[in-house]
C-alpha cells in the first residue's frame, strides 16, 4: 500500500502521521484517506475536486504538476501533500 | 451602544470590548489566518468568521458564546458541475464577501455572498449551503465582470426589514439585483447608476456597474445608498430609481458607505484617490458625512491623520452601531479610529493592527 503524508499545517483535520492507503491513482488513495478523515477533503480538493491551486503533490519525489489526481501509484508509493510556497 | 468591536484582518480576527469610554482588546482568533468578514447576533452571542487561507480555501467558524469557542462548519461551495474536476472554470468559491441573518424570524437562516458572485443560503446556521441557482442562472449574470479582481464578487445583501422575501444584492462588477419572492426570480434594480469605465452608450447599462457597497436604510428601507466606483448614489424610492450625488467633496470615489439606523438621510462615506491608485486623497484621511439626503456634506477630520498618510478603508471597513452615535473604522494600514459622538471625533484604537479587511460593531 502506498503511503500518503500530509503537510503538518493540515494536522488538525489530517493523520498524526504517514497512513497506508490503496489505489493505484493519487485520486483513489486520496479518496481512501477523506473517507477516514472527512473534515481533510476540503482542505486539499476544492468545490469541484480538483486539488486546490495551491497544494503541492509530489509522488516518489516528482512534484506532479499536471492531471495530479490521475497520477498513478505503486504500492510502494510515498504520496507527500504539501502547502505550495505560491500560497504565500 | 455597541460594545464589542469584531475586526476581520490579513491574520485574524481581533475582538475588542467597550471599557468605560474606551475599547480593550478581549482576545484574537484565527491568528495568521485571513478573515475575509463576521456576522454576529442581535445577542452577540452568535459570532461567524469567514477564513480565506491562502492554501487550504474558504472556511468558516462559527461560536455560541461571544467569540470564546469556535466550531469549524460547512463554507459555501458551488455544486459539483459535470466534468468540472478536470474543467478550470467550473466555479469554486474563492472569498466569502458577505454574510448577513436572512429572516429575523428565522435565527438560523443566513445569506452568504461569495467570489465568484454566488448567493448561497443556509437554514441551519451554517451546516449546508444551497447555491440559488435562480440568480446564478439569470441571463444578465454573463455581463458580469470582476472589479479589481478576476472574480466577481457578492458583497452586498439587503434584506428588507419589511419583508425577508425582499432581498438586494450588490456585485462588483453588476450592479444591483432584487428578489421579492425569496430568491425564486430575480430582477435588475440598478437604474440610474452609471459608470465611466465602458463606452459613453453603455455607461447607464444597470448590469455593470461596479457597486463597492450598497445599505438600506432600516427604519425607512424605501433609502439605500450606494459608494460606487465612479461615485456615490442615493435611491429613496425603493430601487426604482438611483439618482448620483455629485457634490461630496475630497473625492467621490471610495469603497465605503454606512448609513445612520434611524435617519435615512445621515450617511457616511470615506472618499479616496480615484480610481486605481486607492489612497487618502493629499494623504488625509477624512471622513465625509451629510445628514440631509447629500444636499450638503462635512468633512470629518478631527483625531485622523492629515498629511502622508495611506489607509485605505476597504468597502466593509466602515460600521455605525445601533444607536447610530458609535462608528469605528479600520484602514488597510492596520489602524483602526473610533468614534462615539457621531463622527465629529476620532480616537485612535491602534495604529499597528493587520490590514483591516472589514469591522461589524455589535
Amino acid at each position: 500500500m502506498a503511503h500518503v503524508h500530509f503537510t503538518s499545517h493540515l494536522r488538525h483535520v489530517a493523520p498524526g502521521g504517514a497512513v497506508e492507503a490503496d489505489g493505484v491513482t493519487v485520486a483513489e488513495a486520496l479518496k481512501q484517506v477523506f473517507t477516514r478523515h472527512p473534515a481533510l477533503r476540503g482542505y486539499v480538493l476544492d468545490d469541484q475536486g480538483r486539488v486546490r491551486l495551491h497544494i503541492a503533490v509530489f509522488v516518489d519525489g516528482i512534484h506532479v504538476r499536471k492531471d495530479v489526481l490521475d497520477y498513478p501509484l505503486t504500492p510502494a508509493s510515498e504520496l507527500y501533500v504539501m502547502q505550495a510556497l505560491s500560497g504565500g | 451602544m455597541a460594545d464589542h468591536l469584531y475586526l476581520s484582518t490579513r491574520k485574524g480576527l481581533m475582538i475588542y470590548a467597550r471599557n468605560g469610554k474606551g475599547w480593550v482588546h478581549k482576545s484574537s482568533v484565527f491568528l495568521g489566518s485571513p478573515v475575509s468578514i463576521s456576522l454576529t447576533s442581535a445577542d452577540n452571542n452568535t459570532v461567524f468568521a469567514a477564513l480565506n487561507l491562502g492554501h487550504f480555501g474558504v472556511k468558516l467558524h462559527r461560536s455560541t458564546d461571544g467569540g470564546a469557542t469556535w466550531t469549524e462548519v460547512s463554507p459555501p461551495a458551488f455544486p459539483k458541475v459535470e466534468g468540472g474536476d478536470k474543467d478550470e472554470k467550473a466555479p469554486a468559491v474563492a472569498d466569502v464577501w458577505s454574510l448577513a441573518w436572512a429572516d429575523p424570524k428565522n435565527p438560523k437562516a443566513l445569506w452568504a455572498g461569495c467570489a465568484p458572485a454566488g448567493l448561497f443560503y443556509s437554514s441551519d446556521l451554517g451546516e449546508s449551503w444551497t447555491l440559488n441557482e435562480n440568480l446564478w442562472n439569470m441571463p444578465e449574470r454573463a455581463n458580469w465582470f470582476g472589479g479589481g479582481t478576476v472574480n466577481t464578487a457578492l458583497h452586498s445583501i439587503c434584506v428588507d426589514p419589511r419583508s425577508a422575501k425582499r432581498v438586494a444584492i450588490g456585485v462588483s462588477c453588476g450592479g444591483v439585483t432584487l428578489t421579492e419572492d425569496g430568491g425564486k426570480t430575480w430582477s435588475v434594480a440598478g437604474h440610474g447608476l452609471r459608470n465611466e469605465y465602458t463606452p459613453p452608450d453603455q455607461a447607464q447599462d444597470p448590469v455593470t456597474q461596479d457597486v463597492h457597497l450598497m445599505v438600506q436604510s432600516p427604519t425607512s428601507p424605501d433609502n439605500y445608498w450606494i459608494q460606487h466606483h465612479n461615485g456615490i448614489f442615493r435611491s429613496t424610492d425603493n430601487l426604482k430609481s438611483w439618482v448620483e450625488v455629485t457634490n461630496a467633496p475630497v473625492s467621490h470615489f471610495g469603497f465605503p458607505v454606512a448609513v445612520h439606523p434611524k435617519d435615512p438621510n445621515t450617511a457616511w462615506f470615506v472618499p479616496a484617490k480615484k480610481d486605481e491608485q486607492r489612497y487618502p486623497v493629499d494623504g488625509n484621511v477624512v471622513v465625509n458625512r451629510t445628514r440631509d439626503g447629500a444636499k450638503t456634506f462635512t468633512t470629518l477630520r478631527r483625531g485622523l491623520p492629515q498629511g502622508n498618510a495611506f489607509d485605505l478603508i476597504y468597502r466593509h471597513g466602515l460600521a455605525v452601531d445601533e444607536t447610530g452615535e458609535c462608528l469605528a473604522m479600520g484602514s488597510t494600514t492596520g489602524a483602526v479610529w473610533t468614534s462615539d459622538n457621531g463622527d465629529d471625533d476620532w480616537t485612535l484604537l491602534s495604529a499597528h493592527l493587520p490590514p483591516v479587511y472589514a469591522v461589524k460593531m455589535a
